[in-house]
């Protein structure tokens, strides 16, 4: 590749990807932010770094410090310590009326007693904006979320769906520097989420707001967002696009949260520079890694195995030495493209194994209680040490 | 369903509405009474409703009833919304339950206490700095509005501890200051709240006999008061006549206070329905 060619891909990176240019300068920052509830840490010492542009996504179970890391940006809650920055500036004790951020609440929020117009209207009105002006900006607002036919009703005559879009016209208005979600699609129901992620990333691509979301939901968190913080009991465990978190989870908490996984304890019992062995009693078998590990001999490793990257035979494959465990088919789950099967090993441990259902089958492959192999490839593990 | 029922429940129900409301319904039916006598019916007339509004003492004190009413139900309105604002918005603050306690007092002070009490003081007072000078309707409303403001800050309470506090967070968001906030959204929000508890507040001012009569002066006798000492010189069916009037009156007050506070609730619960949906 000639040295103009591959400048050029530098920039495309630095540009789609400025976390990975060292330059970028972050539009969000958190600095050793924690926040306290009497003694209850709800964020502890997170530091985090949000671009401009970025669709980014909190992602952890309930209680994990996510939404009031959220609201500490909305200036909502004051951190206990730390700092944050939004566009170079510090918000310490700057009022939430102040902030250069806007909110779409999970409940949304509406006033109830305004229509849809008064209420996307509403923060212009604060600014004092002229008359003229809101009417056009609100016109043009309800047009981008396909409500301009209900601009007259109250929010108790909208569906969820209609009161979601009111509730992001609302947060918009005010061209926010970020916008900021919680739970945007909490309250909607599956079909209509689904279709909703993406209508939601095409509204981002065009505002080109920098949206910061909390979820629960991983696949939201992976559909939508350009990167991911996994967040657990006040700590950031994780930060990395979809594929980073999925393909190289750090931690057993990070592996379990995004997608599923079999877990399977052992110990590191071959350590070269090229590969890697780990021999585990837990599923009475040896699992040759194809890249070093870090670490010594003896060690205890987990190895992470996604389910769809398992082989599922009647036949034992050819090598059996590493990479391969027996056992009986205990669970069908038929899902119609794949099905996943629970495979009770020897040694007691349950593996969940899916395959995509490519052929058409005179009758199912596997049946209850068939004896089976379970295999997959050198490179389909990712070892962790938490 | 229906015929599941067992004549237990039916017999109770029905002893049970007749215990609380035969009286009542017997006092409507012989304000009807022809005859002078309250106990002998004599046939069908509205001569006592008649006499009743050629009455002039009372129908002053009805005047004085309605006036003192109107007064303490807006000053209570005044003073109760903050105080419920606070006991709902302000958070954990020291002496918290304290002040939530004394704010809930009133409704269960014995009322010969309250109007003993605020007895005193008005007559402190004037002793010190000449204001209340005497007692009359001033003293009177004044005494009224304490316990209405009670009333009313319960209700504003509950109101606003029901309402999802992301909607005032909301208008923050978008610019809005705290005081305009107040105006803008949470008032217009708990404005059923608040017209239910100004017509709480002014039928319970209607209905007190004993605090007024403790802090009455002359010239200053309330409706009650009237109907009190008159029934002490022997009940003339004009009384059956007023009582049946303001047994409609009241009713129509606390239905409407009931309706308004039923459709906030609907409101409420509509609004938030889309967002509960899925919890």
């Amino acid at each position: 590749m000639s040295e103009a060619v591959l400048e050029r891909v530098h920039e495309d990176v630095h540009k789609t990807q400025p976390w990975n240019n060292p330059d970028a300068v972050p539009y969000i920052r958190f600095e050793n932010v924690t926040k306290k509830f009497g003694d209850f840490y709800a964020v502890d010492d997170v530091s985090l770094d949000i671009y401009r542009h970025e669709l980014f996504a909190l992602l952890g179970g309930s209680g994990c410090g996510k939404t009031t890391l959220l609201r500490m940006l909305a200036g909502f809650e004051e951190p206990t310590s730390g700092k944050i920055y939004i566009d170079g500036v510090d918000m310490a004790g700057v009022p939430a009326y102040e902030r250069p951020t806007n909110m779409m609440f999970q409940s949304y929020a509406l006033f109830p007693h305004m229509s849809v117009e008064q209420n996307v209207a509403f923060g212009l009105v604060q600014d004092g904006v002229s008359r003229s002006e809101i009417k056009e900006l609100v016109a043009e607002m309800l047009g981008l979320v396909q409500m301009s036919k209900f601009a007259k009703r109250k929010p108790h005559q909208l569906s969820g769906g209609q009161r979601q879009r009111v509730a992001l016209a609302r947060s918009l208005i005010k061209r926010p520097k970020v916008l900021l979600l919680d739970e945007p699609l909490g309250a909607l129901d599956k079909k209509l989420r689904e279709q909703t992620q993406f209508e939601l990333v095409n509204i981002q691509e065009k505002v080109g707001t920098t949206f910061v979301m909390v979820t629960h939901d991983q696949e939201e968190a992976m559909t939508m967002a350009s990167r991911i913080a996994v967040m657990n009991e006040g700590v950031i465990n994780q930060t990395g696009t979809p594929f980073e978190l999925y393909e190289y989870p750090n931690s057993r908490y990070t592996a379990n949260f995004l997608g599923q996984v079999n877990l399977i304890e052992g110990l590191l019992v071959d350590d070269d520079e090229k590969y890697a062995v780990i021999k585990s009693d837990e599923a009475g078998c040896e699992i040759y890694i194809d890249h070093a590990v870090q670490g010594h001999e003896g060690m205890t490793f987990w190895v992470a195995l996604r389910p769809e990257r398992l082989r599922i035979t009647k036949e034992a494959p050819k090598e059996t030495k590493y990479n391969c465990v027996s056992g009986k088919v205990e669970e069908i789950g038929y899902l119609g493209g794949i099905s996943t099967y629970h495979v009770r090993l020897e040694s007691g441990k349950r593996i969940k194994v899916t395959e995509p259902n490519s052929t058409r089958q005179i009758e199912p492959r596997y049946t209850w209680e068939d004896t089976v192999w379970v295999s997959w490839e050198a490179g389909a593990a990712s070892v962790l040490n938490k | 369903m229906s015929s599941k029922r067992s004549t237990f429940l039916i017999s109770a129900l029905v002893f049970g509405f007749a215990f609380l409301y035969v009286p009542i319904l017997l006092v409507m039916i012989y304000s009807f009474n022809e005859g002078k006598l309250v106990t002998v019916w004599a046939g069908f007339s509205t001569k006592w409703y008649v006499s009743l509004f050629s009455n002039d003492g009372m129908i002053d004190a009805a005047w004085n009833s309605l006036r003192i009413g109107v007064m303490s139900a807006t000053l209570a309105l005044a003073l109760g919304t903050p105080a419920g604002l606070v006991m709902s918005r302000f958070g954990r603050f020291k002496g918290r339950t304290l002040f939530s306690g004394m704010i809930a007092a009133p409704l269960v002070m014995p009322e010969v206490i309250t109007g003993l009490s605020l007895l005193l003081l008005f007559v402190t007072l004037e002793q010190m700095i000449g204001w209340p000078a005497g007692r009359g309707l001033s003293t009177i409303t004044i005494a009224h509005t304490t316990f209405c403001a009670a009333y009313v800050a319960v209700v504003v309470q509950s109101r606003l501890s029901g309402m999802d506090t992301s909607v005032e967070e909301a208008a923050m968001d978008l610019g809005a200051k705290p005081a305009k906030i107040f105006f803008v959204i949470t008032l217009p929000m708990i404005l059923p709240a608040l017209l239910a508890g100004w017509l709480l507040s002014f039928t319970l001012s209607l209905d007190d006999l004993v605090i007024a009569s403790f802090v009455a002066g002359p010239g200053s006798t309330t409706l009650p008061m009237k109907v009190f000492s008159s029934v002490r010189l022997g009940v003339s069916p004009e009384i059956n006549a007023l009582a049946t009037l303001i047994i409609l009156a009241v009713s129509v007050m606390i239905v409407i206070a009931s309706l308004m506070i039923l459709r906030s609730e609907r409101m409420r619960s509509r609004a938030s329905a889309g967002a509960d949906a899925q919890h």
